[in-house]
């Protein structure tokens, strides 16, 4: 049979596409969970290896990483409490576009003082401390 | 092709008559084997629906377009399609309600998930056999009662939102998992499940609960709400699964 006519991109609203980042955060996680098992391991085998293995990740580019990470857990988290609702509340599935919003202005409020926070070292180390 | 439209058109209908672009998703497998676009020009009036403008297109325009339409009153639920990216019922949808910015094109496409068969016409049997697959017919026990079946007010508005269902499968064909898993009962069969299942005067809650309790049953569903929003009826169907997914949890019907 020829290929069904795929056609465009269907175009959910909210609800289908905190399901995408839920998916794609979901993912991203697994993958920092490989490599953390992976590298905190490694100081059973050899704390001086370890160590070596830590000073690689003090770069800007593993620093950006990091809040992404955040990100990634507190979205995925904050999701995961609003399917819960609306798998268990009663009226959750009627609110679950305000609970969509309300998971975005949380993660927004932390992320944007938050990735301030954890990125005023690796700016100040590339550009020069103002104080 | 068909005879184009001559006749002429009195000054006063003229006066709002306005041309919409359709964009058309075209598949036939014995011409070409691969889907493609083809825009048509539509006069439309005030009010008019997709379904007038597609009306006008296989009658004056190009008589292959083919699409499927009974009623064209939003109760049977034959010509449910993907309009600009979302699915709807071509006879409910108002023509100013899809084309709002001055020459903005109209997307038409098959509902997704379902084999397309030509244009616009997919085949709905994977559909109707999930359908079938949770019973949806009264089941219950023992003698047959000589007067009908009584049921209070409160019992009857406990599954009242799911008997509005047409089975225009504009549900099912929304949501993200029965695009990739066809075994995937879909949230329609749930929606027809919910009816019986939180019926009062049915007996069958158990095997029905049963089949949508297996592998491809409500556990598939991730709540992306699509389906919810592309209900014709305003059925809550996410809402349904939901209470079929709480009564298989706690056992309580």
């Amino acid at each position: 049979m020829p290929a069904a006519p795929a056609g465009t991109l269907y175009r959910g609203r909210e609800g289908m596409w905190s399901w995408v980042a839920h998916r794609v955060t979901g993912v991203l996680i697994f993958f920092f969970l490989f490599a953390h098992v992976l590298d905190t391991a490694l100081v059973r085998v050899s704390p001086d290896y370890y160590n070596r293995i830590m000073d690689t990740y003090k770069t800007p580019v593993v620093n950006l990483m990091e809040v992404g990470l955040v990100g990634a857990v507190l979205y995925h988290s904050l999701n995961g409490l609003r399917v819960m609702a609306i798998d268990f509340w009663e009226k959750g599935p009627r609110y679950q576009k305000q609970m969509t919003y309300a998971v975005i202005a949380v993660v927004l409020l932390v992320m944007i003082p938050g990735t301030y926070f954890m990125m005023q070292h690796t700016v100040e180390e590339m550009f020069g401390s103002t104080t | 092709m068909t005879a184009l439209d001559d006749r002429p058109v009195s000054a006063a209908d003229a006066a709002h008559v306005t041309t919409v672009t359709l964009k058309i998703r075209r598949y036939d497998p014995e011409v070409d084997p691969d889907a493609n676009w083809q825009t048509f020009d539509v006069p439309v009036e005030k009010g008019d629906r997709l379904l007038d403008a597609l009306h006008h297109v296989k009658w004056y325009q190009d008589g292959s377009l083919a699409f499927r339409r009974s009623c064209a009153h939003g109760v049977c639920g034959s010509d449910a399609m993907r309009i600009n990216g979302v699915n709807r019922l071509a006879c409910k949808v108002l023509i100013k309600d899809l084309a709002t910015k001055e020459g903005q094109e109209i997307l038409v496409e098959p509902i997704k998930g379902l084999p397309v068969e030509k244009d616009l016409i997919v085949d709905m049997e994977p559909f109707f056999e999930a359908f079938r697959s949770i019973k949806p017919f009264l089941i219950t026990d023992g003698r047959e009662p000589t007067r009908e079946r009584l049921q209070s007010a409160e019992d009857r508005a406990r599954f009242d939102d799911t008997t509005k269902c047409i089975m225009c499968a504009a549900c099912t064909t929304s949501c993200p998992v029965y695009w990739t898993d066809e075994s995937y009962f879909g949230p329609q069969a749930i929606v027809m499940a919910h009816r019986f299942i939180f019926d009062s005067r049915d007996e069958g809650a158990e095997e029905r609960l049963e089949i949508l309790n297996e592998k491809e049953g409500v556990w598939r569903c991730r709540t992306t709400f699509n389906c919810t929003d592309a209900c014709p009826r305003g059925i809550e169907v996410t809402k349904a699964i939901q209470e079929v997914k709480r009564a298989l949890i706690f056992r309580r019907v």
